[in-house]
């Protein structure tokens, strides 16, 4: 084995010029070559104890695949991660890795650790674009289970258990399946296309995906099992948007995050001539400080926005978004306005002409300074308003991006579905709720999570449902 | 991929179509709504359904004319395909237990109205129908409310066709009668079911109206639907796509409705223009 690459730092992920991919939807983040990935991968000190693998909610064996890459076997390398992971080039992405595996490398200790998730990326792409080995569809174990909704933990749970000979069944209420990976995450940070193609692979497996089907409307999980489903795995994601109950949040021009990225992602909104209309350009506040804030706003500002603010009510310390993101907004140009919190939105009123069509429009937002007081109970400091320290800042567009609750219509129609205050589906360790044979995961049982907790809730959920049907 | 299995026109502006969609057939009640979008990359949009046959498992849709999508709906023929159709969505209209109602609706809104004044007549309750439009060419399903209704009366803004007037007026004349209707369901434009809400106040009949709001994905994902209820003297955000469409009308704040309805009108009208001068185009 050739010597380990000792470089403190790791190689930069190349990417689009900051001020040039502000106006375009194209991925910000070009991904390694094979040049740079193999020298990366020489970074890895394939560690016995596998710290890195303990901080993966998969357990991909990240040190198995990375020797791969070292030898330039890059399929190889593909073959281990998809194992564990049904989605490889999703997660290489979207993964907050720094948190999870990377966080744990011993590279980390000193200088920067391996960077596992560019590793894990680059190897789903090459293995897309070179790869035309068409998957093995394995024989069938005559079982049958209906996955409800196909974001990440049903895509998760449904490719475990196609790769175990399970006839699969994928119902997806829109009209593409994806989830939040299609209608949320937008295409500069997760290129459809690559989302389409994870489905693709799923589909070959044998899994098959019903769109424009709503559980708990179109069919209820009673009448699945009437249909001969053995199991259900309920992943129907997040649900309504929260919104903050201060003045002028109906106002035209307030969006919900949801529905703002929804329009532009899983729409098109973002399209030249779109159908669907969404507002574009002027001047954009979004409030919160979230992943799903960030890409609220670097989409607003790729749709045409002059000025885009992200005003949130704790320091940036507190911030919960990825430092990548953060950094990539920054860097775009997207101005934090941290330790704020807005009281009220204003909009236009003529109060000579009532049907003047300016009239419900947004034109500013007032805001009050914050300071951070005593920590909560979550250890987090509590911002506290600053008294008299009101001020105005002049936007057209709000996007309120403070979270959602669990999606309402399964539980109000499957009798016996236990859900907790939140509205959160009820589960145990295994993922299996009230009902026999009904498992859940992902958004609808914690509420907003990240993809590969969701995926690691579908994964779980799998295994429980074949060691209850294959007893 | 969905197949329209047949279609009528119902007026200049107004067609309804047949759409095959067993699953939705076999579920949707009156009240309830479906999500359509015509093609690839189209918009997604709400239409309440009209009426079933589990038979056939076919839904019909009765729309209006209005924007860009609707405008490409309306060059669908039968036998032609449309991309998207998901349902039934929204809590179905309650009627349970009513035994005296009258419907009053305005202008397509009598599409909607039309399905729930046939159930109320099947389970035997007592109909009083008041459909307006704004003149005779406009005028839809008087026949069907003829043969639900126990009373009609066909209101017309310029006295074209049955009275002269909105469907106030004989509301008005029915409650100051000394009619009591165990409920008001009216379904129409805001600015209707809003008079239909004031003049029905005073006499402090049960009411409810059916808000058909900008919607995208109608499963209680997008929040786009929200709308505002003053609840006992509190404001109250509901959402139509899961806790709707149906509300208690004395609650819902129509002005603020009104306003969000409008927010994209610019942009509809432009794609109405540019729809209708791509057909004419084609056409040539």
């Amino acid at each position: 084995m050739n010597k380990p690459n000792m470089s403190l730092m790791r190689n930069p992920m190349p990417t689009q010029d900051p001020l040039v991919r502000a106006r375009n939807f194209d991925e910000v983040a070009l991904g390694y070559t094979e040049e740079t990935a193999i020298d990366e991968a020489m970074r890895c000190l394939n560690c016995k104890n596998t710290p890195c693998v303990e901080g993966c909610p998969v357990k991909i064996h990240i040190p198995e695949f990375i020797a791969k890459i070292k030898e330039g076997d890059f399929e190889g390398a593909y073959q281990i991660i998809t194992k564990s992971s049904s989605l490889p080039a999703v997660c290489g992405r979207v993964c907050p890795q720094e948190s999870q595996c990377e966080s744990k490398c011993v590279r980390g200790i000193k200088g920067e650790s391996v960077g596992i998730g560019r590793l894990e990326r680059f190897v789903a792409d090459w293995h897309n674009t070179f790869c035309t080995e068409e998957p093995i569809r394995p024989e069938a174990n005559g079982h049958k289970v209906a996955i409800v909704g196909s974001g990440p933990s049903g895509l998760t749970c449904a490719g475990d258990l196609a790769k175990k000979g399970y006839a699969v069944t994928v119902y997806e209420a829109l009209h593409t399946a994806g989830g939040v990976l299609v209608y949320g995450i937008p295409e500069f940070r997760l290129p459809k296309a690559i989302v389409a193609k994870e489905v693709e692979t799923l589909k070959k497996l044998g899994v098959e995906i019903e769109t424009n089907v709503v559980i708990g409307k179109t069919l209820t999980v009673d009448e699945l099992f009437d249909m001969g489903y053995e199991a259900i795995f309920i992943g129907s994601g997040a649900g309504l948007p929260n919104f903050m109950g201060i003045p002028g949040e109906s106002l035209k021009g307030v969006y919900s995050a949801n529905e703002f990225l929804t329009r532009s992602n899983l729409m098109k909104a973002y399209l030249e001539n779109p159908e669907t209309p969404i507002m574009k350009g002027g001047k954009v506040a979004v409030v919160g400080g979230g992943n799903v804030a960030m890409d609220a706003a670097r989409t607003a500002l790729r749709l045409g926005a002059e000025k885009v603010y992200i005003v949130y009510r704790r320091s940036m310390e507190e911030l919960p978004a990825r430092r990548e993101e953060v950094e990539h907004a920054e860097e775009e140009g997207i101005e934090f306005r941290l330790l704020c919190n807005p009281t009220e939105i204003i909009g236009y009123n003529n109060p000579e002409d009532p049907r003047d069509p300016k009239n419900g429009f947004v034109t500013g937002m007032k805001c009050v300074r914050m300071e951070l007081g005593e920590p909560d109970a979550k250890g987090r400091r509590r911002p506290v308003e600053i008294p008299d320290s009101e001020f105005e800042i002049d936007v057209n567009t709000v996007i309120m991006s403070i979270g959602t609750s669990p999606n309402p219509l399964i539980k109000s129609t499957t009798e016996g579905l236990e859900v907790n205050a939140r509205g959160g589906i009820i589960v145990n360790e295994d993922g299996l709720t009230s009902r026999n044979s009904v498992y859940a995961g992902g958004d609808a049982v914690t509420g907003a999570a990240t993809v590969i907790s969701a995926m690691g809730a579908g994964k779980t959920a799998a295994k429980a449902i074949d060691e209850a049907l294959c007893k | 991929m969905y197949k329209i299995l047949e279609k009528k026109v119902l007026n200049p502006t107004v067609i309804q179509l047949c759409i095959e969609a067993p699953l939705v057939a076999n579920k949707a009640k009156p009240g309830q709504f479906i999500i359509l979008r015509v093609d690839e990359n189209g918009e997604r949009i709400p239409l309440t359904v009209a009426g079933v046959n589990k038979e056939t498992g076919a839904v019909k849709i009765i729309f209006q004319v209005v924007g860009g999508t609707t405008t490409k709906l309306s060059y669908k023929e039968e036998g032609d395909y449309i991309q998207d159709f998901v349902g039934p969505l929204g809590v179905a209209t309650h009627l349970d237990g009513l035994k005296k109602v009258c419907i009053v609706g305005g202008g397509v809104g009598c599409a909607i109205a039309m399905p729930i004044a046939e159930e109320l007549h099947r389970m035997g309750a007592e109909v009083t129908s008041i459909i307006g439009f704004r003149n005779k060419d406009l005028l839809i399903l008087e026949d069907e409310f003829r043969a639900c209704s126990d009373r009609l009366r066909i209101m017309t803004d310029d006295g074209s066709y049955g009275e002269h007037g909105n469907v106030t007026v004989p509301l008005k004349e029915m409650l100051e009668g000394g009619e009591k209707f165990d409920m008001i369901i009216t379904i129409g434009p805001l600015i209707m079911m809003k008079f239909v809400v004031a003049t029905a106040k005073p006499f402090g009949t049960p009411i409810t109206v059916s808000m058909n709001p900008i919607m995208i994905d109608g499963t209680g994902m997008c929040g786009g639907c929200r709308l505002t209820l003053n609840v006992d003297g509190k404001k109250v955000t509901k959402f139509a796509c899961v806790d709707g469409p149906d509300f208690n009308g004395y609650e819902v704040d129509f002005d603020e409705a009104m306003s969000r309805g409008r927010m994209y009108f610019d942009f509809e009208r432009h794609a109405h223009e540019e729809t209708c001068n791509l057909f004419k185009k084609e056409v040539h």
